[in-house]
Protein backbone atom coordinates (compact mmCIF):
# COMPACT_ATOMS: atom_id res chain seq x y z
CA UNK A 1 0.00 0.00 0.00
CA UNK A 2 1.16 3.16 -0.98
CA UNK A 3 -0.38 5.69 1.73
CA UNK A 4 -0.11 3.04 4.55
CA UNK A 5 0.61 5.58 7.33
CA UNK A 6 -2.81 7.63 6.02
CA UNK A 7 -4.65 4.47 5.83
CA UNK A 8 -3.11 3.63 9.42
CA UNK A 9 -4.24 6.79 10.48
CA UNK A 10 -7.43 6.67 9.36
CA UNK A 11 -8.12 3.40 10.93
CA UNK A 12 -7.14 5.01 14.19
CA UNK A 13 -9.69 7.73 14.34
CA UNK A 14 -12.72 5.26 13.09
CA UNK A 15 -11.96 2.07 14.90
CA UNK A 16 -13.10 4.60 17.85
CA UNK A 17 -16.58 5.39 16.33
CA UNK A 18 -16.97 1.63 15.37
CA UNK A 19 -16.16 0.40 18.68
CA UNK A 20 -18.53 2.84 20.51
CA UNK A 21 -20.86 3.00 18.54
CA UNK A 22 -21.21 -0.83 18.85
CA UNK A 23 -21.23 -0.53 22.48
CA UNK A 24 -24.53 1.92 22.74
CA UNK A 25 -25.96 -0.18 20.05
CA UNK A 26 -26.11 -2.84 22.17
CA UNK A 27 -27.98 -0.71 24.82
CA UNK A 28 -31.25 0.05 22.29
CA UNK A 29 -34.64 -0.96 24.58
CA UNK A 30 -32.75 -1.29 27.24
CA UNK A 31 -32.26 1.94 28.66
CA UNK A 32 -33.83 4.01 31.92
CA UNK A 33 -35.84 5.66 30.15
CA UNK A 34 -38.04 6.20 26.63
CA UNK A 35 -35.42 9.59 25.60
CA UNK A 36 -32.29 8.13 26.84
CA UNK A 37 -33.04 5.08 24.94
CA UNK A 38 -33.33 7.53 22.06
CA UNK A 39 -30.40 9.24 22.48
CA UNK A 40 -28.24 6.62 22.83
CA UNK A 41 -29.57 5.49 19.60
CA UNK A 42 -29.00 8.27 18.11
CA UNK A 43 -25.45 8.62 18.73
CA UNK A 44 -24.68 5.30 17.83
CA UNK A 45 -25.90 6.11 14.67
CA UNK A 46 -24.33 9.55 14.50
CA UNK A 47 -20.96 7.19 15.01
CA UNK A 48 -21.90 4.73 12.53
CA UNK A 49 -22.47 7.17 9.80
CA UNK A 50 -18.98 8.82 10.49
CA UNK A 51 -17.83 5.44 10.32
CA UNK A 52 -18.99 4.70 7.26
CA UNK A 53 -17.75 8.01 6.33
CA UNK A 54 -13.94 6.98 7.51
CA UNK A 55 -13.56 3.02 5.96
CA UNK A 56 -15.04 3.80 2.40
CA UNK A 57 -12.42 6.77 2.43
CA UNK A 58 -9.69 4.37 3.91
CA UNK A 59 -10.80 1.69 1.56
CA UNK A 60 -9.87 3.76 -1.47
CA UNK A 61 -6.72 4.78 -0.10
CA UNK A 62 -5.87 1.07 0.52
CA UNK A 63 -7.26 0.07 -3.39
CA UNK A 64 -7.63 -3.19 -3.20
CA UNK A 65 -10.79 -4.17 -3.28
CA UNK A 66 -11.69 -3.81 0.25
CA UNK A 67 -15.12 -2.88 0.94
CA UNK A 68 -16.06 -0.62 4.04
CA UNK A 69 -17.67 -3.98 5.36
CA UNK A 70 -14.22 -5.77 5.08
CA UNK A 71 -12.44 -3.21 6.58
CA UNK A 72 -14.67 -2.70 9.37
CA UNK A 73 -15.48 -6.79 10.10
CA UNK A 74 -12.63 -9.02 9.02
CA UNK A 75 -9.62 -7.48 10.70
CA UNK A 76 -8.33 -9.69 13.43
CA UNK A 77 -8.87 -8.20 17.07
CA UNK A 78 -4.76 -7.14 17.09
CA UNK A 79 -5.48 -5.52 13.93
CA UNK A 80 -8.24 -3.39 16.06
CA UNK A 81 -6.20 0.12 17.00
CA UNK A 82 -9.15 1.79 18.94
CA UNK A 83 -8.50 2.97 22.70
CA UNK A 84 -9.10 1.07 25.48
CA UNK A 85 -11.79 3.64 27.00
CA UNK A 86 -14.51 3.08 24.02
CA UNK A 87 -14.24 -0.98 24.62
CA UNK A 88 -15.08 -0.95 28.11
CA UNK A 89 -18.05 -2.79 28.65
CA UNK A 90 -21.87 -1.41 29.74
CA UNK A 91 -21.48 -1.69 33.41
CA UNK A 92 -24.29 0.92 34.46
CA UNK A 93 -25.85 3.90 32.75
CA UNK A 94 -23.33 5.75 34.79
CA UNK A 95 -20.02 3.69 33.10
CA UNK A 96 -21.88 4.43 30.17
CA UNK A 97 -22.44 8.25 30.91
CA UNK A 98 -18.65 8.65 31.94
CA UNK A 99 -17.03 6.61 29.25
CA UNK A 100 -19.59 8.89 26.37
CA UNK A 101 -17.96 11.76 28.32
CA UNK A 102 -14.67 10.57 28.94
CA UNK A 103 -14.42 10.31 25.00
CA UNK A 104 -16.34 13.40 23.83
CA UNK A 105 -14.03 16.01 25.33
CA UNK A 106 -11.69 14.45 23.49
CA UNK A 107 -13.12 13.29 20.20
CA UNK A 108 -14.65 17.30 20.24
CA UNK A 109 -11.54 19.03 20.84
CA UNK A 110 -10.07 16.14 17.77
CA UNK A 111 -12.65 17.04 15.54
CA UNK A 112 -12.12 20.80 15.65
CA UNK A 113 -8.49 20.24 14.40
CA UNK A 114 -8.87 17.29 12.52
CA UNK A 115 -11.15 20.01 10.20
CA UNK A 116 -8.07 21.78 9.50
CA UNK A 117 -6.45 18.76 7.42
CA UNK A 118 -4.83 19.04 4.45
CA UNK A 119 -6.65 16.12 3.40
CA UNK A 120 -10.06 17.06 1.93
CA UNK A 121 -11.83 13.77 3.01
CA UNK A 122 -10.74 14.12 6.35
CA UNK A 123 -11.37 17.79 6.75
CA UNK A 124 -14.95 17.10 5.66
CA UNK A 125 -15.98 14.47 7.90
CA UNK A 126 -14.71 16.30 10.39
CA UNK A 127 -16.33 19.67 9.66
CA UNK A 128 -19.78 17.64 9.54
CA UNK A 129 -19.41 15.58 12.53
CA UNK A 130 -18.61 18.19 14.77
CA UNK A 131 -22.24 19.21 15.34
CA UNK A 132 -23.11 15.60 16.27
CA UNK A 133 -20.57 15.19 18.35
CA UNK A 134 -21.18 18.78 20.25
CA UNK A 135 -24.50 16.66 21.05
CA UNK A 136 -23.07 13.78 21.99
CA UNK A 137 -21.15 16.04 24.54
CA UNK A 138 -23.95 18.21 25.63
CA UNK A 139 -25.75 14.91 26.40
CA UNK A 140 -23.13 13.69 28.28
CA UNK A 141 -22.10 16.65 30.29
CA UNK A 142 -25.74 16.78 31.57
CA UNK A 143 -25.68 13.30 32.91
CA UNK A 144 -22.16 13.60 34.71
CA UNK A 145 -23.71 16.76 36.17
CA UNK A 146 -26.90 14.67 36.76
CA UNK A 147 -25.54 11.47 38.36
CA UNK A 148 -22.84 13.08 39.92
CA UNK A 149 -25.15 16.15 42.01
CA UNK A 150 -28.27 13.72 41.99
CA UNK A 151 -28.86 11.77 44.71
CA UNK A 152 -26.24 9.85 47.37
CA UNK A 153 -26.64 6.90 45.12
CA UNK A 154 -25.92 8.26 41.58
CA UNK A 155 -23.36 10.37 42.84
CA UNK A 156 -21.32 6.67 44.22
CA UNK A 157 -21.94 5.03 41.21
CA UNK A 158 -20.71 8.29 38.81
CA UNK A 159 -17.77 8.50 40.98
CA UNK A 160 -16.66 4.97 40.84
CA UNK A 161 -17.51 4.95 36.56
CA UNK A 162 -14.54 7.92 36.93
CA UNK A 163 -12.15 5.80 39.09
CA UNK A 164 -12.66 3.03 36.89
CA UNK A 165 -12.45 4.42 33.91
CA UNK A 166 -9.63 7.18 34.36
CA UNK A 167 -7.39 5.16 33.68
CA UNK A 168 -7.35 5.15 29.82
CA UNK A 169 -7.80 8.47 29.45
CA UNK A 170 -4.35 9.24 28.81
CA UNK A 171 -4.02 6.32 26.29
CA UNK A 172 -6.15 9.37 24.29
CA UNK A 173 -3.03 11.28 24.03
CA UNK A 174 -0.27 9.23 22.63
CA UNK A 175 1.13 9.01 19.45
CA UNK A 176 1.39 6.12 17.01
CA UNK A 177 3.70 6.01 14.31
CA UNK A 178 1.15 7.16 11.59
CA UNK A 179 0.27 10.12 13.74
CA UNK A 180 3.67 11.26 13.59
CA UNK A 181 4.12 10.84 10.07
CA UNK A 182 0.39 12.73 9.58
CA UNK A 183 1.15 15.13 11.91
CA UNK A 184 4.08 16.10 9.58
CA UNK A 185 2.28 16.19 6.27
CA UNK A 186 -0.52 18.45 7.87
CA UNK A 187 -3.11 15.55 7.50
CA UNK A 188 -3.41 14.29 11.11
CA UNK A 189 -3.72 15.76 14.65
CA UNK A 190 -1.02 16.46 17.21
CA UNK A 191 -3.10 14.90 20.20
CA UNK A 192 -0.32 15.72 22.44
CA UNK A 193 -1.36 19.47 22.08
CA UNK A 194 -4.87 18.59 22.64
CA UNK A 195 -4.15 17.10 26.79
CA UNK A 196 -3.75 19.90 29.04
CA UNK A 197 -7.21 21.65 27.54
CA UNK A 198 -8.51 17.96 28.27
CA UNK A 199 -7.73 17.51 31.54
CA UNK A 200 -8.62 21.11 32.43
CA UNK A 201 -12.44 20.59 31.01
CA UNK A 202 -12.85 17.45 32.55
CA UNK A 203 -11.84 18.73 35.47
CA UNK A 204 -14.23 21.72 35.49
CA UNK A 205 -17.22 19.72 34.81
CA UNK A 206 -16.24 17.21 37.64
CA UNK A 207 -16.29 19.50 39.82
CA UNK A 208 -19.40 21.01 38.86
CA UNK A 209 -20.91 17.81 39.08
CA UNK A 210 -19.29 17.38 42.94
CA UNK A 211 -17.26 14.44 41.81
CA UNK A 212 -13.66 14.28 42.67
CA UNK A 213 -10.91 14.43 40.20
CA UNK A 214 -9.10 11.13 40.28
CA UNK A 215 -5.43 11.21 41.74
CA UNK A 216 -4.52 7.76 39.72
CA UNK A 217 -1.07 8.65 37.61
CA UNK A 218 -1.49 5.11 36.46
CA UNK A 219 -2.71 4.44 33.32
CA UNK A 220 -3.24 1.89 30.59
CA UNK A 221 -2.44 1.85 27.22
CA UNK A 222 -1.88 -0.98 24.06
CA UNK A 223 -5.28 -0.43 22.33
CA UNK A 224 -3.32 1.86 19.34
CA UNK A 225 -1.04 -0.97 19.62
CA UNK A 226 -3.45 -3.41 18.89
CA UNK A 227 -3.30 -5.17 22.56
CA UNK A 228 -6.96 -4.56 23.74
CA UNK A 229 -8.62 -5.96 26.76
CA UNK A 230 -10.46 -8.61 27.13
CA UNK A 231 -13.53 -7.22 26.67
CA UNK A 232 -12.76 -6.16 22.94
CA UNK A 233 -12.48 -10.64 21.31
CA UNK A 234 -16.17 -10.66 22.59
CA UNK A 235 -17.54 -7.43 21.18
CA UNK A 236 -16.25 -8.26 18.07
CA UNK A 237 -17.33 -11.89 18.03
CA UNK A 238 -20.68 -10.14 17.95
CA UNK A 239 -19.75 -7.19 15.37
CA UNK A 240 -18.10 -9.98 12.90
CA UNK A 241 -20.77 -12.41 13.29
CA UNK A 242 -22.30 -12.67 10.17
CA UNK A 243 -19.65 -11.52 7.91
CA UNK A 244 -17.80 -14.89 9.61
CA UNK A 245 -20.47 -16.97 9.57
CA UNK A 246 -21.53 -15.86 5.51
CA UNK A 247 -18.39 -15.18 3.99
CA UNK A 248 -18.39 -13.51 0.38
CA UNK A 249 -21.99 -12.51 0.46
CA UNK A 250 -24.03 -9.46 0.00
CA UNK A 251 -26.57 -8.16 2.04
CA UNK B 1 -76.00 16.90 36.01
CA UNK B 2 -78.83 15.08 35.29
CA UNK B 3 -78.94 11.51 33.37
CA UNK B 4 -81.02 13.27 30.75
CA UNK B 5 -78.39 15.96 30.59
CA UNK B 6 -75.80 13.36 29.75
CA UNK B 7 -77.82 11.21 27.28
CA UNK B 8 -77.74 14.66 25.57
CA UNK B 9 -74.37 15.47 25.41
CA UNK B 10 -73.93 11.68 24.46
CA UNK B 11 -76.10 11.72 21.55
CA UNK B 12 -74.15 15.50 20.35
CA UNK B 13 -70.90 13.79 21.18
CA UNK B 14 -72.32 10.45 18.62
CA UNK B 15 -73.53 12.85 16.66
CA UNK B 16 -69.83 14.95 16.13
CA UNK B 17 -67.96 12.11 15.46
CA UNK B 18 -71.05 10.70 12.79
CA UNK B 19 -70.14 14.11 11.25
CA UNK B 20 -66.10 13.34 10.99
CA UNK B 21 -65.43 16.05 13.73
CA UNK B 22 -62.28 15.34 15.71
CA UNK B 23 -62.52 15.13 19.62
CA UNK B 24 -59.84 16.72 21.26
CA UNK B 25 -58.62 16.47 24.86
CA UNK B 26 -60.52 19.26 26.51
CA UNK B 27 -63.73 18.11 24.71
CA UNK B 28 -66.52 16.90 27.15
CA UNK B 29 -66.17 12.87 26.51
CA UNK B 30 -68.12 9.61 27.76
CA UNK B 31 -66.19 8.24 30.33
CA UNK B 32 -66.24 5.00 27.97
CA UNK B 33 -64.92 6.48 25.51
CA UNK B 34 -61.79 7.84 27.52
CA UNK B 35 -61.42 3.91 29.10
CA UNK B 36 -61.71 2.39 25.81
CA UNK B 37 -59.34 5.27 24.26
CA UNK B 38 -56.25 4.36 27.09
CA UNK B 39 -56.83 1.06 26.40
CA UNK B 40 -56.28 0.94 22.55
CA UNK B 41 -53.69 3.97 22.38
CA UNK B 42 -51.42 2.23 25.52
CA UNK B 43 -51.65 -0.97 24.01
CA UNK B 44 -50.03 0.63 20.56
CA UNK B 45 -47.75 2.08 22.74
CA UNK B 46 -46.98 -0.84 24.60
CA UNK B 47 -46.68 -2.48 21.05
CA UNK B 48 -43.53 0.06 19.77
CA UNK B 49 -41.65 -0.42 22.56
CA UNK B 50 -41.72 -4.06 23.34
CA UNK B 51 -41.18 -4.33 19.45
CA UNK B 52 -37.69 -2.47 19.62
CA UNK B 53 -36.13 -5.74 21.62
CA UNK B 54 -36.96 -8.69 19.03
CA UNK B 55 -35.15 -6.35 16.70
CA UNK B 56 -32.62 -4.55 18.97
CA UNK B 57 -31.60 -7.88 18.78
CA UNK B 58 -29.77 -7.34 15.85
CA UNK B 59 -28.51 -4.53 15.77
CA UNK B 60 -24.89 -5.78 17.31
CA UNK B 61 -24.37 -8.33 14.60
CA UNK B 62 -26.02 -6.65 11.37
CA UNK B 63 -24.43 -7.75 8.60
CA UNK B 64 -22.93 -4.54 6.85
CA UNK B 65 -22.63 -1.19 8.45
CA UNK B 66 -25.37 0.25 5.89
CA UNK B 67 -27.69 -2.48 7.70
CA UNK B 68 -26.88 -1.72 10.91
CA UNK B 69 -27.52 1.97 10.36
CA UNK B 70 -30.87 1.22 9.27
CA UNK B 71 -31.66 -1.23 11.57
CA UNK B 72 -30.75 1.31 14.36
CA UNK B 73 -32.83 4.47 12.66
CA UNK B 74 -35.82 1.70 12.48
CA UNK B 75 -35.67 0.60 16.49
CA UNK B 76 -34.87 4.43 16.96
CA UNK B 77 -38.40 5.13 15.25
CA UNK B 78 -40.40 2.79 17.09
CA UNK B 79 -38.94 4.22 20.28
CA UNK B 80 -40.23 7.43 18.92
CA UNK B 81 -43.90 5.88 18.39
CA UNK B 82 -43.95 4.71 21.52
CA UNK B 83 -42.80 8.20 22.71
CA UNK B 84 -45.63 10.04 20.90
CA UNK B 85 -48.45 7.42 21.54
CA UNK B 86 -47.34 7.81 25.23
CA UNK B 87 -48.17 11.25 24.95
CA UNK B 88 -51.51 10.94 22.91
CA UNK B 89 -52.33 8.76 26.31
CA UNK B 90 -51.07 11.47 28.78
CA UNK B 91 -53.95 13.87 26.66
CA UNK B 92 -56.69 11.91 28.22
CA UNK B 93 -55.49 12.08 31.69
CA UNK B 94 -53.36 8.94 32.73
CA UNK B 95 -49.15 9.36 32.95
CA UNK B 96 -46.67 7.68 31.41
CA UNK B 97 -45.45 5.72 35.17
CA UNK B 98 -49.44 4.32 35.34
CA UNK B 99 -49.30 3.01 31.84
CA UNK B 100 -45.77 1.47 32.54
CA UNK B 101 -46.63 -0.08 35.86
CA UNK B 102 -49.94 -1.70 33.43
CA UNK B 103 -47.71 -3.40 31.27
CA UNK B 104 -45.23 -4.49 33.52
CA UNK B 105 -47.72 -5.84 36.16
CA UNK B 106 -49.54 -7.69 32.76
CA UNK B 107 -52.35 -5.96 33.22
CA UNK B 108 -52.14 -3.94 29.42
CA UNK B 109 -51.52 -6.33 26.36
CA UNK B 110 -49.08 -5.44 23.86
CA UNK B 111 -49.00 -6.95 20.29
CA UNK B 112 -48.26 -10.62 20.50
CA UNK B 113 -45.86 -11.27 17.48
CA UNK B 114 -43.26 -9.70 19.66
CA UNK B 115 -43.49 -12.78 21.63
CA UNK B 116 -41.79 -14.76 18.86
CA UNK B 117 -37.85 -14.76 18.78
CA UNK B 118 -35.76 -13.56 16.17
CA UNK B 119 -33.24 -16.12 15.18
CA UNK B 120 -31.30 -15.22 11.86
CA UNK B 121 -30.84 -11.55 10.35
CA UNK B 122 -33.39 -12.69 7.74
CA UNK B 123 -35.46 -12.43 10.30
CA UNK B 124 -34.94 -8.74 10.44
CA UNK B 125 -36.88 -8.48 6.53
CA UNK B 126 -39.57 -10.62 7.54
CA UNK B 127 -40.26 -8.57 10.47
CA UNK B 128 -40.21 -5.28 8.48
CA UNK B 129 -41.92 -6.74 5.59
CA UNK B 130 -44.59 -8.91 6.96
CA UNK B 131 -45.46 -7.31 10.74
CA UNK B 132 -44.93 -3.68 10.36
CA UNK B 133 -46.95 -4.71 6.48
CA UNK B 134 -49.95 -6.04 9.16
CA UNK B 135 -49.05 -3.23 11.45
CA UNK B 136 -49.86 -0.87 8.59
CA UNK B 137 -52.99 -2.68 7.80
CA UNK B 138 -54.17 -2.60 10.74
CA UNK B 139 -52.99 1.48 11.38
CA UNK B 140 -53.82 3.49 8.01
CA UNK B 141 -57.63 3.40 9.09
CA UNK B 142 -56.97 4.66 12.42
CA UNK B 143 -55.63 7.82 10.58
CA UNK B 144 -58.87 8.76 10.39
CA UNK B 145 -60.33 8.13 14.18
CA UNK B 146 -62.11 10.05 15.90
CA UNK B 147 -59.64 11.13 18.89
CA UNK B 148 -57.65 13.82 17.16
CA UNK B 149 -54.11 13.23 18.97
CA UNK B 150 -54.54 9.29 17.99
CA UNK B 151 -55.42 10.10 14.36
CA UNK B 152 -52.06 13.01 14.59
CA UNK B 153 -50.02 10.18 15.83
CA UNK B 154 -51.12 7.84 13.13
CA UNK B 155 -50.30 9.83 10.60
CA UNK B 156 -46.95 9.75 11.43
CA UNK B 157 -46.38 6.66 12.52
CA UNK B 158 -47.89 5.18 9.45
CA UNK B 159 -45.93 7.13 7.09
CA UNK B 160 -42.24 5.39 9.17
CA UNK B 161 -43.83 1.96 9.02
CA UNK B 162 -44.45 2.20 5.61
CA UNK B 163 -40.64 3.20 5.11
CA UNK B 164 -40.32 0.02 7.34
CA UNK B 165 -41.75 -2.04 5.58
CA UNK B 166 -40.03 -1.26 2.07
CA UNK B 167 -36.71 -1.65 4.10
CA UNK B 168 -37.77 -5.20 5.37
CA UNK B 169 -39.25 -5.96 1.87
CA UNK B 170 -35.71 -5.15 0.67
CA UNK B 171 -33.52 -7.19 3.14
CA UNK B 172 -35.74 -10.11 1.49
CA UNK B 173 -35.51 -8.89 -2.08
CA UNK B 174 -31.41 -9.26 -1.35
CA UNK B 175 -31.59 -12.28 0.25
CA UNK B 176 -33.82 -14.26 -1.66
CA UNK B 177 -31.22 -13.07 -5.17
CA UNK B 178 -28.41 -13.96 -2.83
CA UNK B 179 -26.60 -17.67 -2.28
CA UNK B 180 -28.15 -20.55 -1.79
CA UNK B 181 -27.83 -20.54 1.48
CA UNK B 182 -29.25 -16.51 1.88
CA UNK B 183 -32.58 -17.58 0.23
CA UNK B 184 -32.70 -20.38 2.73
CA UNK B 185 -32.62 -18.13 5.68
CA UNK B 186 -35.50 -16.03 3.53
CA UNK B 187 -37.55 -18.72 3.12
CA UNK B 188 -37.36 -19.87 6.76
CA UNK B 189 -37.88 -16.49 8.19
CA UNK B 190 -40.80 -16.35 5.95
CA UNK B 191 -42.00 -19.41 7.23
CA UNK B 192 -41.53 -19.02 11.01
CA UNK B 193 -42.80 -15.21 10.44
CA UNK B 194 -46.20 -15.46 8.60
CA UNK B 195 -48.54 -17.59 10.59
CA UNK B 196 -48.05 -15.41 13.13
CA UNK B 197 -48.05 -11.96 11.15
CA UNK B 198 -51.59 -13.24 10.07
CA UNK B 199 -53.05 -13.68 13.79
CA UNK B 200 -51.46 -10.35 14.33
CA UNK B 201 -54.87 -9.05 12.51
CA UNK B 202 -56.90 -9.96 15.37
CA UNK B 203 -59.57 -13.17 16.21
CA UNK B 204 -61.40 -14.33 13.62
CA UNK B 205 -65.17 -12.06 13.89
CA UNK B 206 -67.06 -14.12 15.46
CA UNK B 207 -64.82 -14.42 18.84
CA UNK B 208 -63.95 -10.43 19.01
CA UNK B 209 -65.19 -8.69 21.32
CA UNK B 210 -65.46 -4.65 21.11
CA UNK B 211 -66.22 -4.45 17.81
CA UNK B 212 -69.37 -3.02 17.22
CA UNK B 213 -68.92 0.36 19.31
CA UNK B 214 -64.96 0.58 18.14
CA UNK B 215 -66.26 0.91 14.63
CA UNK B 216 -68.50 3.69 15.99
CA UNK B 217 -65.77 5.55 17.19
CA UNK B 218 -63.55 5.00 14.27
CA UNK B 219 -61.20 3.02 16.19
CA UNK B 220 -61.91 0.29 14.02
CA UNK B 221 -62.92 0.95 10.81
CA UNK B 222 -63.07 -2.79 9.17
CA UNK B 223 -62.93 -6.05 10.73
CA UNK B 224 -60.50 -8.34 11.25
CA UNK B 225 -61.03 -11.03 8.63
CA UNK B 226 -61.54 -7.96 6.03
CA UNK B 227 -57.98 -6.82 7.35
CA UNK B 228 -56.40 -9.77 7.30
CA UNK B 229 -58.00 -10.77 3.61
CA UNK B 230 -55.96 -7.29 2.82
CA UNK B 231 -53.12 -8.05 4.25
CA UNK B 232 -53.12 -11.62 2.34
CA UNK B 233 -53.76 -10.28 -0.93
CA UNK B 234 -51.45 -7.77 -0.88
CA UNK B 235 -48.49 -10.08 0.29
CA UNK B 236 -48.65 -13.01 -1.73
CA UNK B 237 -47.27 -11.04 -4.73
CA UNK B 238 -44.91 -9.79 -3.26
CA UNK B 239 -43.73 -13.13 -2.02
CA UNK B 240 -44.06 -14.56 -5.69
CA UNK B 241 -42.06 -11.93 -6.98
CA UNK B 242 -39.17 -12.31 -5.44
CA UNK B 243 -39.67 -16.58 -5.55
CA UNK B 244 -40.60 -17.71 -2.20
CA UNK B 245 -42.88 -19.99 -0.81
CA UNK B 246 -46.12 -18.62 1.26
CA UNK B 247 -45.93 -21.63 3.75
CA UNK B 248 -49.93 -22.69 3.08
CA UNK B 249 -50.79 -25.58 1.10
CA UNK B 250 -54.25 -24.34 0.99
CA UNK B 251 -53.57 -20.77 -0.33
CA UNK B 252 -55.31 -20.28 -3.81
CA UNK B 253 -56.41 -17.19 -6.10
CA UNK B 254 -60.07 -17.50 -6.13
CA UNK B 255 -61.32 -16.16 -9.23
CA UNK B 256 -65.05 -15.27 -8.30
CA UNK B 257 -64.07 -13.15 -4.53
CA UNK B 258 -60.96 -11.82 -6.71
CA UNK B 259 -58.53 -12.60 -3.54
CA UNK B 260 -56.58 -15.55 -2.10
CA UNK B 261 -58.23 -18.51 -0.29
CA UNK B 262 -56.01 -19.14 2.73
CA UNK B 263 -55.78 -22.09 5.06
CA UNK B 264 -57.19 -22.77 9.11
CA UNK B 265 -55.20 -20.49 10.73
CA UNK B 266 -53.84 -22.45 14.42
CA UNK B 267 -55.91 -20.35 16.97
CA UNK B 268 -54.80 -22.15 19.81
CA UNK B 269 -51.04 -21.20 19.08
CA UNK B 270 -52.53 -17.59 19.24
CA UNK B 271 -54.52 -17.50 22.46
CA UNK B 272 -51.84 -19.40 24.23
CA UNK B 273 -49.53 -16.46 23.27
CA UNK B 274 -51.51 -14.03 24.45
CA UNK B 275 -52.27 -15.37 27.57
CA UNK B 276 -48.69 -15.33 28.38
CA UNK B 277 -46.85 -18.49 27.08
CA UNK B 278 -45.58 -18.02 23.72
CA UNK B 279 -42.06 -18.71 22.92
CA UNK B 280 -40.74 -15.17 24.17
CA UNK B 281 -43.37 -13.74 26.37
CA UNK B 282 -41.36 -14.15 29.81
CA UNK B 283 -38.17 -12.70 28.34
CA UNK B 284 -39.82 -10.03 27.06
CA UNK B 285 -41.39 -8.85 29.98
CA UNK B 286 -37.89 -9.60 32.02
CA UNK B 287 -36.66 -7.32 29.42
CA UNK B 288 -39.14 -4.39 30.04
CA UNK B 289 -39.21 -4.45 33.41
CA UNK B 290 -35.52 -5.16 34.18
CA UNK B 291 -34.41 -2.18 32.18
CA UNK B 292 -37.19 0.01 34.15
CA UNK B 293 -36.09 -1.10 37.67
CA UNK B 294 -32.56 -0.63 36.79
CA UNK B 295 -33.19 2.81 35.82
CA UNK B 296 -34.82 3.96 38.87
CA UNK B 297 -31.93 5.54 40.21
CA UNK B 298 -31.26 7.46 37.37
CA UNK B 299 -34.59 8.64 37.07
CA UNK B 300 -34.24 9.64 41.20
CA UNK B 301 -31.09 11.63 40.21
CA UNK B 302 -32.40 13.30 37.02
CA UNK B 303 -35.20 14.36 39.45
CA UNK B 304 -33.35 15.14 42.16
CA UNK B 305 -31.07 17.19 40.22
CA UNK B 306 -33.94 19.14 38.45
CA UNK B 307 -34.85 20.33 41.82
CA UNK B 308 -31.89 21.43 43.10
CA UNK B 309 -31.35 23.13 40.31
CA UNK B 310 -34.63 24.49 40.41
CA UNK B 311 -33.98 25.56 44.32
CA UNK B 312 -31.10 27.12 43.44
CA UNK B 313 -32.40 29.32 41.00
CA UNK B 314 -35.22 30.37 43.69
CA UNK B 315 -32.39 31.27 45.88
CA UNK B 316 -30.93 33.61 43.23
CA UNK B 317 -34.05 35.39 42.65
CA UNK B 318 -34.17 36.18 45.81
FE1 LIG C 1 -43.77 1.60 15.03
FE1 LIG D 1 -47.04 0.34 15.24
FE1 LIG E 1 -42.07 -0.07 12.35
Amino acid sequence: MKNKNLYNYILGIADNSLILGQRLGSLTGHGPSLETDIACTNISLDLFGQVRSYYQHAAKIAGDNRSEDDIAMLRKEREYVNVLLVEQPNTDFAYTMARQFLFDVYHLSFLQELQKSKDLTLSAIANKSIKEVSYHLRFSTDWIKRLGDGTAVSHQKMQEAIDGLWTYTDELFHQTEADKAMVAEGIGVDVTLLKEAYYEKVGAILEEATLEIPESKWFQKGGKKGIHTEHLGYLLAELQYMQRAYPNMEW
Amino acid sequence: MSEEQIKNLEAQFEARIARDEKIEPKDWMPEKYRKTHIRQMSQHAHSEIVGMLPEGNWITRAPSLRRKVALLAKVQDEAGHGLYLYSACETLGVSREELYEQLHSGKAKYSSIFNYPTISWADMGAVGWLVDGAAIINQVPLCNTSYGPYARAMIRVCKEESFHQRQGYEIMIKLANGTPEQKELAQDALNRWWWPSLMMLGPTDAESIHTEQSMKWKLKRKSNDDLRQQFIDQTVPQAELIGLTIPDADLKWNEERQSYDFGEINWDEFWQVVKGHGPMNKERMKARVGAWEEGEWVRDAAMAYAEKKRNRKEKLAI
